[in-house]
Protein backbone atom coordinates (compact mmCIF):
# COMPACT_ATOMS: atom_id res chain seq x y z
CA UNK A 1 0.00 0.00 0.00
CA UNK A 2 1.62 3.22 -1.10
CA UNK A 3 0.36 6.71 -0.64
CA UNK A 4 0.14 8.55 -3.95
CA UNK A 5 1.57 11.64 -2.34
CA UNK A 6 4.88 10.15 -1.25
CA UNK A 7 7.50 11.36 -3.75
CA UNK A 8 9.55 8.19 -4.41
CA UNK A 9 6.97 5.43 -4.00
CA UNK A 10 9.49 2.66 -3.35
CA UNK A 11 12.33 2.68 -0.89
CA UNK A 12 15.56 3.18 -2.79
CA UNK A 13 19.20 2.76 -1.93
CA UNK A 14 19.35 6.26 -0.48
CA UNK A 15 16.26 5.99 1.69
CA UNK A 16 17.14 6.65 5.31
CA UNK A 17 13.69 6.18 6.82
CA UNK A 18 10.89 4.18 5.25
CA UNK A 19 7.52 4.40 6.94
CA UNK A 20 5.04 2.24 5.08
CA UNK A 21 1.30 2.42 5.81
CA UNK A 22 1.88 2.63 9.52
CA UNK A 23 -1.00 2.70 11.94
CA UNK A 24 -0.67 2.96 15.67
CA UNK A 25 -3.62 2.15 17.84
CA UNK A 26 -3.49 2.83 21.52
CA UNK A 27 -5.70 0.81 23.78
CA UNK A 28 -6.70 2.76 26.82
CA UNK A 29 -7.58 0.42 29.57
CA UNK A 30 -9.63 1.99 32.30
CA UNK A 31 -8.92 -0.51 34.95
CA UNK A 32 -6.84 -3.49 35.74
CA UNK A 33 -8.12 -4.75 39.05
CA UNK A 34 -10.07 -7.97 39.11
CA UNK A 35 -12.91 -6.45 41.10
CA UNK A 36 -13.45 -3.63 38.66
CA UNK A 37 -13.14 -5.96 35.69
CA UNK A 38 -15.91 -8.10 37.15
CA UNK A 39 -18.14 -5.08 37.71
CA UNK A 40 -17.56 -3.87 34.17
CA UNK A 41 -18.24 -7.30 32.74
CA UNK A 42 -21.51 -7.63 34.65
CA UNK A 43 -22.71 -4.27 33.44
CA UNK A 44 -21.72 -5.15 29.93
CA UNK A 45 -19.48 -2.14 29.58
CA UNK A 46 -16.49 -2.18 27.37
CA UNK A 47 -13.31 -2.42 29.38
CA UNK A 48 -11.19 -0.46 27.00
CA UNK A 49 -11.42 1.99 24.21
CA UNK A 50 -8.85 2.69 21.61
CA UNK A 51 -7.83 5.49 19.39
CA UNK A 52 -5.64 5.69 16.37
CA UNK A 53 -2.66 7.90 16.99
CA UNK A 54 -1.49 7.22 13.45
CA UNK A 55 -3.62 6.07 10.56
CA UNK A 56 -1.96 4.58 7.48
CA UNK A 57 0.95 7.00 7.45
CA UNK A 58 3.49 6.53 4.69
CA UNK A 59 6.60 8.60 4.53
CA UNK A 60 10.03 8.25 3.06
CA UNK A 61 13.00 10.29 4.08
CA UNK A 62 16.10 10.29 1.88
CA UNK A 63 19.60 10.45 3.29
CA UNK A 64 20.66 14.01 3.89
CA UNK A 65 17.13 15.40 4.04
CA UNK A 66 15.98 17.62 6.88
CA UNK A 67 12.32 16.99 7.43
CA UNK A 68 10.10 18.99 9.75
CA UNK A 69 7.14 17.17 11.25
CA UNK A 70 4.37 19.66 11.89
CA UNK A 71 1.04 19.39 13.55
CA UNK A 72 -0.90 20.48 16.56
CA UNK A 73 -0.82 18.68 19.90
CA UNK A 74 -2.09 15.14 19.58
CA UNK A 75 -1.59 14.94 15.84
CA UNK A 76 0.76 11.96 16.20
CA UNK A 77 4.16 13.61 15.67
CA UNK A 78 5.78 12.23 18.80
CA UNK A 79 4.27 8.80 18.25
CA UNK A 80 5.79 8.74 14.78
CA UNK A 81 9.19 9.67 16.19
CA UNK A 82 8.90 6.92 18.79
CA UNK A 83 8.10 4.39 16.08
CA UNK A 84 11.09 5.52 14.03
CA UNK A 85 13.39 5.29 17.04
CA UNK A 86 12.14 1.79 17.84
CA UNK A 87 10.78 2.59 21.29
CA UNK A 88 7.35 1.51 20.07
CA UNK A 89 6.24 -0.94 17.44
CA UNK A 90 3.45 -0.07 15.02
CA UNK A 91 0.08 -1.83 15.21
CA UNK A 92 0.27 -2.39 11.46
CA UNK A 93 2.53 -1.36 8.63
CA UNK A 94 6.28 -1.27 8.79
CA UNK A 95 9.04 1.11 9.78
CA UNK A 96 12.57 0.64 8.54
CA UNK A 97 15.64 2.73 9.12
CA UNK A 98 19.11 2.73 7.58
CA UNK A 99 22.03 3.46 9.85
CA UNK A 100 22.31 4.37 13.48
CA UNK A 101 19.57 6.55 14.94
CA UNK A 102 19.90 8.97 17.80
CA UNK A 103 16.76 10.30 19.30
CA UNK A 104 16.96 13.68 20.87
CA UNK A 105 13.44 12.90 21.87
CA UNK A 106 13.78 13.38 25.55
CA UNK A 107 17.26 14.59 26.18
CA UNK A 108 18.46 13.47 29.54
CA UNK A 109 16.12 10.48 29.81
CA UNK A 110 19.09 8.31 30.65
CA UNK A 111 20.50 10.69 33.23
CA UNK A 112 20.46 9.73 36.85
CA UNK A 113 20.34 12.51 39.43
CA UNK A 114 22.54 10.68 41.93
CA UNK A 115 25.43 10.25 39.52
CA UNK A 116 27.93 12.98 38.73
CA UNK A 117 28.02 14.78 35.43
CA UNK A 118 31.02 12.73 34.37
CA UNK A 119 29.34 9.41 35.20
CA UNK A 120 26.21 10.52 33.40
CA UNK A 121 28.16 11.37 30.27
CA UNK A 122 29.50 7.82 30.19
CA UNK A 123 26.18 6.20 31.08
CA UNK A 124 24.17 8.24 28.61
CA UNK A 125 26.78 7.90 25.89
CA UNK A 126 26.68 4.12 26.32
CA UNK A 127 22.88 4.15 26.31
CA UNK A 128 22.95 6.05 23.03
CA UNK A 129 25.23 3.39 21.60
CA UNK A 130 28.76 4.74 21.99
CA UNK A 131 31.71 2.53 22.86
CA UNK A 132 33.83 3.23 25.92
CA UNK A 133 36.83 4.36 23.85
CA UNK A 134 34.65 6.68 21.77
CA UNK A 135 33.20 8.35 24.84
CA UNK A 136 36.63 8.78 26.38
CA UNK A 137 37.89 10.31 23.15
CA UNK A 138 35.00 12.75 22.87
CA UNK A 139 34.62 13.45 26.56
CA UNK A 140 36.44 16.78 26.49
CA UNK A 141 34.48 17.95 23.47
CA UNK A 142 31.22 17.04 25.17
CA UNK A 143 32.11 18.92 28.32
CA UNK A 144 33.41 21.89 26.37
CA UNK A 145 30.21 22.01 24.35
CA UNK A 146 28.07 21.96 27.48
CA UNK A 147 30.20 24.71 29.10
CA UNK A 148 29.85 23.21 32.56
CA UNK A 149 33.47 22.18 33.12
CA UNK A 150 33.42 23.38 36.71
CA UNK A 151 30.54 21.15 37.73
CA UNK A 152 31.35 17.99 35.80
CA UNK A 153 32.16 16.09 39.01
CA UNK A 154 29.10 17.35 40.85
CA UNK A 155 26.01 15.17 41.18
CA UNK A 156 23.50 16.07 38.53
CA UNK A 157 20.73 16.64 41.09
CA UNK A 158 22.51 19.85 42.09
CA UNK A 159 22.45 21.15 38.51
CA UNK A 160 20.08 23.85 37.35
CA UNK A 161 17.65 22.68 34.69
CA UNK A 162 19.60 24.64 32.09
CA UNK A 163 22.89 22.98 33.01
CA UNK A 164 21.25 19.59 32.95
CA UNK A 165 19.84 20.08 29.46
CA UNK A 166 23.11 21.46 28.14
CA UNK A 167 25.01 18.39 29.21
CA UNK A 168 22.32 16.05 27.91
CA UNK A 169 22.22 17.82 24.55
CA UNK A 170 26.01 17.82 24.37
CA UNK A 171 26.13 14.03 24.83
CA UNK A 172 23.39 13.45 22.28
CA UNK A 173 24.95 15.52 19.50
CA UNK A 174 28.28 13.78 19.99
CA UNK A 175 26.91 10.28 19.39
CA UNK A 176 27.59 10.59 15.66
CA UNK A 177 24.50 8.88 14.26
CA UNK A 178 23.31 8.82 10.68
CA UNK A 179 19.74 9.70 11.54
CA UNK A 180 18.81 12.32 14.09
CA UNK A 181 15.36 12.59 15.59
CA UNK A 182 14.84 15.92 17.29
CA UNK A 183 11.76 16.64 19.35
CA UNK A 184 11.37 20.18 20.64
CA UNK A 185 14.79 20.28 22.14
CA UNK A 186 15.89 23.41 20.44
CA UNK A 187 14.11 25.26 23.22
CA UNK A 188 17.02 24.33 25.46
CA UNK A 189 18.85 26.77 27.68
CA UNK A 190 19.41 30.47 27.24
CA UNK A 191 19.68 32.28 23.96
CA UNK A 192 23.43 31.93 23.37
CA UNK A 193 23.21 28.19 24.03
CA UNK A 194 20.17 27.86 21.78
CA UNK A 195 22.12 29.54 19.03
CA UNK A 196 24.97 27.10 19.61
CA UNK A 197 22.57 24.15 19.41
CA UNK A 198 21.13 25.47 16.18
CA UNK A 199 24.59 25.91 14.72
CA UNK A 200 25.40 22.34 15.69
CA UNK A 201 22.23 21.06 14.08
CA UNK A 202 23.00 23.03 10.93
CA UNK A 203 26.50 21.59 10.91
CA UNK A 204 25.05 18.08 11.16
CA UNK A 205 22.79 18.87 8.25
CA UNK A 206 25.70 20.18 6.23
CA UNK A 207 27.55 16.92 6.89
CA UNK A 208 24.74 15.13 5.13
CA UNK A 209 23.03 13.61 8.16
CA UNK A 210 19.37 12.87 8.02
CA UNK A 211 17.33 14.99 10.40
CA UNK A 212 13.72 14.70 11.47
CA UNK A 213 12.65 17.71 13.48
CA UNK A 214 9.49 18.12 15.51
CA UNK A 215 8.86 21.66 16.59
CA UNK A 216 6.09 24.12 17.21
CA UNK A 217 8.47 26.90 16.30
CA UNK A 218 7.33 27.33 12.71
CA UNK A 219 9.94 29.96 11.92
CA UNK A 220 12.65 27.55 12.95
CA UNK A 221 11.20 24.75 10.83
CA UNK A 222 11.05 27.04 7.82
CA UNK A 223 14.64 28.03 8.33
CA UNK A 224 16.08 24.61 9.09
CA UNK A 225 14.11 22.12 7.05
CA UNK A 226 14.12 21.29 3.38
CA UNK A 227 10.80 19.55 3.61
CA UNK A 228 7.71 19.71 5.80
CA UNK A 229 5.21 17.00 6.64
CA UNK A 230 1.97 18.08 8.27
CA UNK A 231 0.09 15.61 10.44
CA UNK A 232 -3.50 16.03 11.53
CA UNK A 233 -5.35 13.46 13.64
CA UNK A 234 -2.77 10.84 12.72
CA UNK A 235 -2.91 11.39 8.96
CA UNK A 236 -0.47 13.11 6.63
CA UNK A 237 -2.32 16.08 5.15
CA UNK A 238 0.62 17.74 3.44
CA UNK A 239 4.09 16.65 2.39
CA UNK A 240 5.86 19.45 0.60
CA UNK A 241 8.60 22.04 1.01
CA UNK A 242 8.90 23.66 4.42
CA UNK A 243 7.26 27.07 3.75
CA UNK A 244 4.27 25.45 2.03
CA UNK A 245 3.91 22.95 4.88
CA UNK A 246 3.92 25.77 7.42
CA UNK A 247 1.26 27.54 5.37
CA UNK A 248 -0.78 24.33 5.22
CA UNK A 249 -0.59 23.94 8.98
CA UNK A 250 -1.64 27.55 9.52
CA UNK A 251 -4.58 27.01 7.15
CA UNK A 252 -5.88 24.10 9.25
CA UNK A 253 -5.67 26.09 12.47
CA UNK B 1 24.09 18.59 -0.28
CA UNK B 2 27.28 16.72 0.52
CA UNK B 3 27.53 12.97 0.26
CA UNK B 4 25.92 11.08 3.12
CA UNK B 5 28.28 9.55 5.69
CA UNK B 6 29.88 6.38 4.46
CA UNK B 7 28.63 4.38 7.42
CA UNK B 8 25.06 5.01 6.30
CA UNK B 9 25.45 2.40 3.62
CA UNK B 10 23.75 -0.35 5.61
CA UNK B 11 20.48 -2.08 4.97
CA UNK B 12 17.10 -0.78 5.92
CA UNK B 13 16.30 -2.47 9.20
CA UNK B 14 13.32 -2.48 11.48
CA UNK B 15 14.24 -0.35 14.51
CA UNK B 16 13.67 -1.64 18.01
CA UNK B 17 14.22 -5.30 17.23
CA UNK B 18 17.41 -6.45 18.82
CA UNK B 19 18.99 -9.83 19.20
CA UNK B 20 17.91 -10.15 22.83
CA UNK B 21 20.51 -11.55 25.17
CA UNK B 22 23.09 -11.53 22.38
CA UNK B 23 22.78 -7.74 22.30
CA UNK B 24 23.39 -7.69 26.03
CA UNK B 25 26.63 -9.59 25.49
CA UNK B 26 27.56 -7.12 22.77
CA UNK B 27 26.95 -4.13 25.00
CA UNK B 28 28.92 -5.23 28.03
CA UNK B 29 30.19 -1.73 28.68
CA UNK B 30 26.68 -0.38 29.05
CA UNK B 31 25.80 -3.39 31.21
CA UNK B 32 28.71 -2.66 33.54
CA UNK B 33 27.63 0.99 33.82
CA UNK B 34 24.06 -0.03 34.61
CA UNK B 35 25.30 -2.39 37.32
CA UNK B 36 27.50 0.33 38.78
CA UNK B 37 24.60 2.78 38.65
CA UNK B 38 22.29 0.40 40.45
CA UNK B 39 24.86 -0.19 43.19
CA UNK B 40 25.54 3.53 43.54
CA UNK B 41 21.87 4.41 43.67
CA UNK B 42 21.03 1.66 46.13
CA UNK B 43 23.56 2.92 48.67
CA UNK B 44 23.25 6.65 48.05
CA UNK B 45 23.37 8.81 51.14
CA UNK B 46 24.04 5.78 53.28
CA UNK B 47 26.87 5.73 55.81
CA UNK B 48 27.50 2.00 55.67
CA UNK B 49 27.14 1.82 51.90
CA UNK B 50 28.01 -1.55 50.42
CA UNK B 51 28.65 -2.84 53.95
CA UNK B 52 24.88 -3.23 54.21
CA UNK B 53 25.20 -6.22 51.93
CA UNK B 54 27.22 -7.88 54.69
CA UNK B 55 25.13 -6.68 57.63
CA UNK B 56 21.81 -7.94 56.28
CA UNK B 57 22.80 -11.56 55.59
CA UNK B 58 24.87 -11.50 58.77
CA UNK B 59 21.88 -10.69 60.95
CA UNK B 60 19.65 -13.05 59.00
CA UNK B 61 22.18 -15.79 59.55
CA UNK B 62 22.46 -15.16 63.28
CA UNK B 63 18.69 -15.23 63.69
CA UNK B 64 18.37 -18.51 61.79
CA UNK B 65 21.24 -20.03 63.68
CA UNK B 66 19.84 -19.01 67.03
CA UNK B 67 16.26 -20.08 66.29
CA UNK B 68 16.93 -23.29 64.40
CA UNK B 69 20.38 -24.42 65.39
CA UNK B 70 20.10 -23.71 69.09
CA UNK B 71 16.44 -23.36 70.10
CA UNK B 72 15.12 -26.10 67.80
CA UNK B 73 18.39 -28.03 68.24
CA UNK B 74 18.81 -28.85 64.58
CA UNK B 75 22.53 -28.65 65.24
CA UNK B 76 22.28 -32.08 66.87
CA UNK B 77 20.94 -33.71 63.74
CA UNK B 78 23.21 -31.91 61.35
CA UNK B 79 26.89 -31.74 62.28
CA UNK B 80 28.57 -28.43 61.56
CA UNK B 81 25.16 -26.83 61.31
CA UNK B 82 26.71 -23.37 61.09
CA UNK B 83 28.45 -24.20 57.78
CA UNK B 84 25.46 -26.20 56.55
CA UNK B 85 23.11 -23.28 57.13
CA UNK B 86 25.36 -20.65 55.65
CA UNK B 87 26.32 -22.56 52.50
CA UNK B 88 22.66 -23.09 51.64
CA UNK B 89 21.56 -19.64 52.69
CA UNK B 90 23.88 -17.76 50.37
CA UNK B 91 22.57 -19.77 47.39
CA UNK B 92 18.98 -18.96 48.23
CA UNK B 93 19.88 -15.32 48.93
CA UNK B 94 21.51 -15.07 45.52
CA UNK B 95 18.40 -16.50 43.89
CA UNK B 96 16.00 -14.30 45.86
CA UNK B 97 17.86 -11.09 45.24
CA UNK B 98 18.48 -11.80 41.57
CA UNK B 99 14.90 -12.76 40.81
CA UNK B 100 13.29 -10.16 43.08
CA UNK B 101 15.28 -7.31 41.53
CA UNK B 102 15.02 -8.60 37.99
CA UNK B 103 11.23 -8.77 38.28
CA UNK B 104 11.13 -5.04 39.04
CA UNK B 105 13.85 -4.09 36.57
CA UNK B 106 11.73 -3.04 33.60
CA UNK B 107 9.22 -1.10 35.68
CA UNK B 108 11.98 0.63 37.64
CA UNK B 109 13.61 1.77 34.41
CA UNK B 110 10.33 2.90 32.86
CA UNK B 111 11.77 6.31 32.01
CA UNK B 112 14.44 4.82 29.81
CA UNK B 113 12.24 2.12 28.33
CA UNK B 114 9.67 4.68 27.21
CA UNK B 115 12.06 7.16 25.70
CA UNK B 116 15.14 5.52 24.23
CA UNK B 117 15.47 2.21 22.50
CA UNK B 118 18.10 -0.09 23.91
CA UNK B 119 18.05 -3.85 24.40
CA UNK B 120 15.65 -4.05 27.33
CA UNK B 121 17.06 -7.38 28.43
CA UNK B 122 19.87 -5.27 29.86
CA UNK B 123 17.76 -4.28 32.85
CA UNK B 124 16.92 -7.70 34.31
CA UNK B 125 20.41 -8.94 33.46
CA UNK B 126 21.95 -5.96 35.27
CA UNK B 127 19.82 -6.80 38.33
CA UNK B 128 21.14 -10.35 38.32
CA UNK B 129 24.69 -8.97 38.14
CA UNK B 130 24.04 -6.75 41.14
CA UNK B 131 22.95 -9.86 43.06
CA UNK B 132 26.18 -11.57 42.02
CA UNK B 133 28.18 -8.60 43.31
CA UNK B 134 26.44 -9.03 46.65
CA UNK B 135 26.97 -12.78 46.56
CA UNK B 136 30.77 -12.56 46.20
CA UNK B 137 31.57 -11.32 49.74
CA UNK B 138 29.16 -13.86 51.23
CA UNK B 139 30.98 -16.62 49.41
CA UNK B 140 34.23 -15.30 50.82
CA UNK B 141 32.82 -15.41 54.35
CA UNK B 142 31.64 -18.97 53.69
CA UNK B 143 35.11 -20.05 52.54
CA UNK B 144 36.71 -18.63 55.67
CA UNK B 145 34.06 -20.11 57.97
CA UNK B 146 34.24 -23.52 56.32
CA UNK B 147 38.03 -23.51 56.48
CA UNK B 148 37.88 -22.82 60.20
CA UNK B 149 35.46 -25.75 60.56
CA UNK B 150 37.99 -28.04 58.89
CA UNK B 151 37.00 -27.76 55.25
CA UNK B 152 39.59 -28.54 52.61
CA UNK B 153 38.84 -27.89 48.93
CA UNK B 154 38.26 -30.87 46.64
CA UNK B 155 38.10 -30.54 42.90
CA UNK B 156 34.92 -32.43 41.99
CA UNK B 157 32.71 -30.92 44.71
CA UNK B 158 34.00 -27.45 43.79
CA UNK B 159 32.99 -28.07 40.18
CA UNK B 160 29.62 -29.05 41.60
CA UNK B 161 29.40 -25.68 43.36
CA UNK B 162 30.20 -23.92 40.09
CA UNK B 163 27.37 -25.89 38.46
CA UNK B 164 25.07 -24.87 41.31
CA UNK B 165 25.99 -21.23 40.80
CA UNK B 166 25.35 -21.52 37.05
CA UNK B 167 21.98 -23.15 37.70
CA UNK B 168 20.86 -20.41 40.09
CA UNK B 169 22.03 -17.53 37.90
CA UNK B 170 20.57 -19.00 34.70
CA UNK B 171 17.28 -19.81 36.37
CA UNK B 172 17.02 -16.37 37.95
CA UNK B 173 17.82 -14.69 34.63
CA UNK B 174 15.25 -16.76 32.77
CA UNK B 175 12.48 -16.28 35.30
CA UNK B 176 13.57 -12.66 35.73
CA UNK B 177 13.10 -12.00 32.02
CA UNK B 178 9.69 -13.64 32.10
CA UNK B 179 8.43 -11.89 35.22
CA UNK B 180 9.91 -8.47 34.46
CA UNK B 181 8.11 -8.47 31.11
CA UNK B 182 4.81 -9.56 32.64
CA UNK B 183 5.26 -7.14 35.52
CA UNK B 184 5.23 -4.27 33.03
CA UNK B 185 1.66 -5.25 32.15
CA UNK B 186 0.42 -6.64 35.46
CA UNK B 187 2.06 -5.21 38.54
CA UNK B 188 0.64 -8.09 40.57
CA UNK B 189 3.68 -10.07 39.50
CA UNK B 190 5.91 -8.25 41.98
CA UNK B 191 3.86 -9.52 44.91
CA UNK B 192 3.46 -12.96 43.43
CA UNK B 193 7.23 -13.28 43.02
CA UNK B 194 7.80 -12.20 46.62
CA UNK B 195 5.52 -15.02 47.73
CA UNK B 196 7.23 -17.46 45.40
CA UNK B 197 10.61 -16.53 46.81
CA UNK B 198 9.45 -17.11 50.36
CA UNK B 199 8.23 -20.55 49.32
CA UNK B 200 11.53 -21.22 47.57
CA UNK B 201 13.51 -20.43 50.72
CA UNK B 202 11.51 -22.77 52.92
CA UNK B 203 11.11 -25.53 50.36
CA UNK B 204 14.85 -25.86 49.84
CA UNK B 205 16.92 -27.78 52.36
CA UNK B 206 18.56 -24.68 53.78
CA UNK B 207 17.24 -24.75 57.34
CA UNK B 208 16.87 -28.53 57.57
CA UNK B 209 18.24 -31.63 55.87
CA UNK B 210 16.72 -33.57 52.96
CA UNK B 211 16.71 -36.65 55.17
CA UNK B 212 14.13 -34.97 57.37
CA UNK B 213 11.94 -34.53 54.30
CA UNK B 214 12.48 -38.15 53.28
CA UNK B 215 11.55 -39.29 56.78
CA UNK B 216 8.06 -37.79 56.59
CA UNK B 217 5.79 -40.90 56.34
CA UNK B 218 3.72 -39.50 53.47
CA UNK B 219 6.86 -38.71 51.47
CA UNK B 220 8.34 -42.12 52.30
CA UNK B 221 5.22 -43.81 50.89
CA UNK B 222 5.24 -41.70 47.73
CA UNK B 223 8.86 -41.63 46.66
CA UNK B 224 8.06 -39.56 43.54
CA UNK B 225 7.38 -36.66 45.90
CA UNK B 226 10.96 -36.76 47.11
CA UNK B 227 12.20 -36.91 43.51
CA UNK B 228 10.06 -33.90 42.64
CA UNK B 229 11.38 -32.10 45.68
CA UNK B 230 14.95 -32.84 44.71
CA UNK B 231 14.50 -31.80 41.08
CA UNK B 232 13.76 -28.22 42.09
CA UNK B 233 16.78 -26.44 40.58
CA UNK B 234 17.21 -24.25 43.67
CA UNK B 235 17.30 -27.38 45.85
CA UNK B 236 19.86 -28.91 43.51
CA UNK B 237 22.07 -25.83 43.80
CA UNK B 238 21.77 -25.81 47.60
CA UNK B 239 22.75 -29.49 47.81
CA UNK B 240 25.68 -28.92 45.47
CA UNK B 241 26.92 -26.18 47.78
CA UNK B 242 26.47 -28.51 50.76
CA UNK B 243 28.54 -31.08 48.93
CA UNK B 244 31.30 -28.59 48.14
CA UNK B 245 31.55 -26.66 51.40
CA UNK B 246 29.76 -28.42 54.21
CA UNK B 247 30.33 -32.13 53.57
CA UNK B 248 34.15 -31.98 53.54
CA UNK B 249 34.05 -30.06 56.82
CA UNK B 250 31.53 -32.44 58.40
CA UNK B 251 33.72 -35.38 57.37
CA UNK B 252 36.61 -33.90 59.28
CA UNK B 253 34.77 -34.17 62.58
CA UNK B 254 36.29 -36.24 65.40
CA UNK B 255 35.38 -39.93 65.59
CA UNK B 256 31.80 -40.46 66.69
CA UNK B 257 30.15 -37.43 65.16
CA UNK B 258 31.71 -38.02 61.75
CA UNK B 259 29.27 -38.35 58.86
CA UNK B 260 29.37 -40.56 55.81
CA UNK B 261 28.19 -39.90 52.25
CA UNK B 262 24.65 -40.93 53.26
CA UNK B 263 24.03 -37.35 54.44
CA UNK B 264 24.10 -36.23 50.84
CA UNK B 265 21.10 -36.94 48.62
CA UNK B 266 21.61 -39.85 46.21
CA UNK B 267 21.82 -39.13 42.48
CA UNK B 268 23.04 -35.61 43.18
CA UNK B 269 24.97 -35.45 39.91
CA UNK B 270 21.95 -36.59 37.90
CA UNK B 271 19.90 -33.95 39.61
CA UNK B 272 22.58 -31.39 38.79
CA UNK B 273 22.27 -32.29 35.11
CA UNK B 274 18.51 -32.00 35.31
CA UNK B 275 18.86 -28.66 37.10
CA UNK B 276 21.10 -27.32 34.36
CA UNK B 277 18.60 -28.41 31.71
CA UNK B 278 15.65 -26.91 33.59
CA UNK B 279 17.51 -23.63 34.06
CA UNK B 280 18.36 -23.52 30.36
CA UNK B 281 14.71 -24.14 29.50
CA UNK B 282 13.69 -21.32 31.86
CA UNK B 283 16.15 -19.03 30.12
CA UNK B 284 14.81 -19.90 26.66
CA UNK B 285 11.19 -19.48 27.76
CA UNK B 286 11.98 -16.23 29.57
CA UNK B 287 13.75 -14.78 26.56
CA UNK B 288 10.93 -15.77 24.20
CA UNK B 289 8.25 -14.34 26.49
CA UNK B 290 10.24 -11.15 26.99
CA UNK B 291 10.48 -10.59 23.25
CA UNK B 292 6.78 -11.17 22.80
CA UNK B 293 5.75 -8.66 25.44
CA UNK B 294 8.57 -6.17 24.81
CA UNK B 295 6.68 -4.40 22.02
CA UNK B 296 4.08 -3.27 24.54
CA UNK B 297 6.46 -1.90 27.15
CA UNK B 298 6.41 1.73 25.96
CA UNK B 299 2.62 1.73 25.95
CA UNK B 300 2.03 -0.05 29.21
CA UNK B 301 4.47 1.70 31.49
Amino acid sequence: MQSARTPPPQASATTAIDVDAVSMRFTLRHTRSLKEMAVYALRGKDLSNSFDALDAVSLQVQQGETVGLLGFNGSGKSTLLKLISGVMRPTSGSVRVRGRIAGLIEVGAGFHPDLTGRENVYLNGAILGMEEATIRERFDDIVAFSEIERFIDTEVKHYSSGMFLRLAFAVAVHTDPEVFLIDEILAVGDEPFQRKCLEKVEALRAEGRTLVVVSHDLGLVERLCTRGVVLQHGRVIADTDAPAAVAALRATG
Amino acid sequence: MTAPPAAAAGDLVVPGRGAGLLDVARRRFLLSLLVRKELRVRYRASVLGLAWSYVKPGVQYLVYYLALGIFLQLGREIPDFAVYLFSGMIVVNLFSEALGNATRAVVNNADLVKKIYLPRELFPVASVWVAIVHFAPQLLVLLVGAAIAGWRPQLLPLLGAVAGFVIVVTLATGLGLLFSALNAVFRDLENLVDLLLMVAVWLSPVLYSWRQVAAVPFVAENSWLLTLYQLNPVTVAVELFHWAFWFPAAQNQPEGSRVGPEVLPPDLLWHAGAGLVLAAVALAVGQAAFRRVEGRFAQEL
